[in-house]
């Protein structure tokens, strides 16, 4: 049974209809990745799932029974985490307060130690590359960021993590521990949403791959039997578009400098 | 900065004192100055104000100089905490003079019960803070504007509320005021304080290390937890005895000292301390996080207005009255100069609660020392003016040069 799904969802910005009747289904142990081309509606998407936006029309179930979803703390109860786009973290305080933040432990009488030591641990789960866990945020690099933004949403074992271009500046060996990572997720029977640009990672790990495009549907495919082209085609509107052109191109020079040997 | 391993932090604390004095000196290059500026400046100022005039730094005057600290102090310390949120409120002034104005016209107009009259002038700095929360919550004005609004409206209220005698002297054997002018600890109980404080300090740190070696995570040694207590006992117990040479330590500044000491424990171990830090760094990662912004910032303004009718109340006791100029003039200054002196930043998320403490002794010690000259305020104001331009310079500086350290 879905943990997750989502029935014509849709959402404006004014006179923008960024989600226009979007439907998404997640099972527990299941991998979907979601792709689109830039503004395509998945990070509003993903604001949606995460109590960030509320939606303009359409009904979310979590466990077969309809949700709404007010707001981030409601997410956090419901069971979904969230690794954002932007990241959402306090430059000011340091990588232990960041990952705790909201969730911290015994609210009266901080539990300073049980915060470090489980700090560690998930950090160490993903590799991470950090000086220290008492810095500020401020001082880390990009990657150690979104290595943090990552941690966070593994606290306090939610049923569903979205994963918001989670490895857009990650190191190769993180990347992989991140792709490792999303493949324990599976095995342990959460439910995973990816959203990626990168279609080998997608194809790495993704057992369905959802598009949206232009704020809508665009087709949902099995992620072992598809081919990148059938999926790059309903992200870009299959037809006369820059990729098929450029492919295109490239075969006729093939066929051409092929003829030309020929002769 | 080079992506070192996991351990690094480990290896560079486990090496004795060479280690933690090179640790300091490197975080002193990378801008990481803490209170050390201020204290700096603090020595700068005392001494250079005993070099005029021999007589600022004697018992006696030490003494006025801690009781004229609370009342602005603990306005002060509200102050932290809505600029740790990135807000401001201009209008603790009119607040405190609104609240000793109520406490005086209830206490001695409408013989009420002191506590009483307290209690009411208290709740109606809350209720104010509440006030201007909803107002930004739901309106969305710049606190600025808010405040400054409130800080007319206040001042006018007050104004009406005093009447056309325009004060009200409060008898001076009542409890506020002899509380405010008149007790002091003990000799005997001061120095036990100290000891309780020192022996408090070492025990939370050794049951605190305790844990962190349980843990096995890296854990101050016994040997820096005696050598701190330590140095707490002879500095606090030679500032007491010093003080203990003329009328003491005031119970006055005992409560602005405990005040700050509960504020510092909120903010640093608290769920609620590190929501106001979330909120200042990065609102919209606060709110993503699941904190509940806008009751972080009624809790603050809240706080923040309380803490200014007390100020209020305390200000109007040590003068025996509460007149027209109450919580007027330099109030309001004071109060952001101090917390903003102590190193507390007017963007939000970062300051402490004892930036407050040593931010007020600053102001009071140039007010003191400026009036033992004989000079008047004008000089006091201008003189203020120089140091809080110099503190937030050093700030600034070393702000600039912690970005080029990458931290
Ligand atoms: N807060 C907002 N206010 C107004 N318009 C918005 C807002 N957020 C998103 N949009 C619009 O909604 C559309 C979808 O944006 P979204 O961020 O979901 O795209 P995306 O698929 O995540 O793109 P990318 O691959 O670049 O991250 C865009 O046209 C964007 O301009
Ligand atoms: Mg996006």
């Amino acid at each position: 049974m879905a943990i997750l799904r989502l029935q014509g969802i849709s959402k404006n910005f004014g006179a923008v209809a960024a989600l226009t009747d979007v439907d998404l289904e997640v099972d527990a142990g299941q991998v979907v990745a979601i792709v689109g081309d830039n503004g395509a509606g998945k990070s509003t998407l993903v604001k949606v799932l995460s109590g960030v936006h509320s939606p303009d029309g359409g009904r979310i179930a979590f466990e077969g029974r309809e949700v709404t979803i007010p707001g981030p703390a409601a997410a956090h109860r419901l069971g979904i985490a969230t690794v954002f786009q932007d990241l959402a973290l306090c430059e000011n305080l340091n990588v232990i307060e960041n990952l705790f933040l909201g969730q911290e432990l015994s609210p009266f009488r901080l539990d300073d130690v049980a915060m470090e030591v489980r700090s560690w641990e998930l950090l160490r789960q993903l590799s991470a590359k950090l000086p220290a866990v008492r810095l500020p945020v401020a001082a880390l690099s990009g990657g150690q960021r979104q290595t943090v933004a990552i941690a966070r949403s593994l606290l306090g074992d939610p049923k569903i993590i979205i994963l918001d271009e989670p490895t857009a500046a990650l190191g190769v060996a993180q990347t992989a521990e991140v792709l490792n990572l999303i493949d324990r997720l599976r095995e342990n029977g959460h439910g995973v949403v990816m959203i990626s640009h990168n279609m080998s990672d997608v194809r790495a790990v993704a057992d369905q791959v959802v598009v949206l495009r232009l704020g809508r549907n665009s087709g949902v495919f099995d992620a072992r039997t598809t081919s990148s082209e059938e999926i790059v085609a309903a992200i870009t509107g299959a037809g006369d578009n820059a990729v098929t052109q450029r492919a295109a191109r490239s075969e006729t020079v093939d066929r051409s400098g092929m003829a030309g040997g020929a002769w | 900065m080079a992506a070192v391993d996991l351990s690094d932090e480990r290896l560079r604390q486990g090496v004795g004192p060479r280690a933690v004095v090179g640790l300091l000196v490197d975080r002193v290059r990378a801008g990481e100055l803490g209170m050390v500026p201020v204290v700096a400046g603090l020595v700068v100022i005392w001494a250079v104000l005993q070099a005029l005039n021999p007589i600022f730094l004697s018992s006696t005057n030490l003494v006025n100089l801690t009781m004229e600290c609370v009342p602005v102090g603990i306005v002060a310390l509200g102050i932290v905490c809505v600029l740790l949120i990135g807000q401001i409120d201009l209008s603790v002034g009119s607040i405190s003079g609104l609240a000793a104005a109520i406490t005086a016209i209830l206490f001695v107009n409408e013989q009420w019960p002191v506590w009483a009259a307290v209690l009411a002038a208290v709740a109606a700095g809350c209720a104010i803070g509440v006030l201007y929360a909803q107002i930004y919550n739901r309106v969305g004005i710049p606190s600025f504007v808010i405040t400054l609004a409130g800080l007319l409206s206040f001042l006018g209220l007050q104004l009406k509320a005093l009447g056309t005698s325009g004060s009200v002297n409060l008898p001076y054997d009542s409890a506020l005021v002899r509380f405010a002018q008149l007790s002091f600890v003990p000799a005997w109980l001061s120095y036990l304080l100290v000891l309780g404080a020192a022996a408090g300090l070492f025990l939370v740190g050794y049951l605190y290390a305790r844990k962190r070696r349980t843990a096995d995570l890296p854990a101050r040694s016994l040997r820096f937890l005696v050598i701190r207590s330590a140095v707490l006992v002879i500095g606090l117990g030679f500032a007491v005895w010093y003080l203990n040479r003329s009328r003491g330590v005031g119970w006055m500044f005992v409560l602005l000292v405990a005040l700050a000491l509960a504020l510092h424990y909120a903010l640093t171990s608290t769920k609620w301390g590190k929501s106001l830090y979330a909120v200042g760094g990065n609102v919209e990662a606060a709110r993503r996080a699941g904190i509940n912004v806008r009751l972080v910032y009624v809790s603050a303004f809240a706080f923040c207005t309380t803490l200014a009718a007390i100020g209020g109340v305390l200000g109007a006791a040590r003068l025996a009255a509460a007149n027209q100029s109450s919580g007027g003039g330099d109030v309001n200054l004071n109060a952001i100069a101090a917390a903003v002196i102590g190193g507390t930043s007017l963007f939000g998320g970062r300051g402490t609660a004892f930036a407050a403490v040593l931010g007020i002794l600053v102001i009071q010690s140039i007010s003191s020392g400026l009036t033992l000259l004989s000079l008047d305020s004008s000089y006091r104001f201008f003189v203020t003016g120089v140091v809080l331009l110099l503190a937030v310079g050093v700030d600034s500086l070393a702000r600039r040069s912690r970005a080029s350290h990458g931290r």
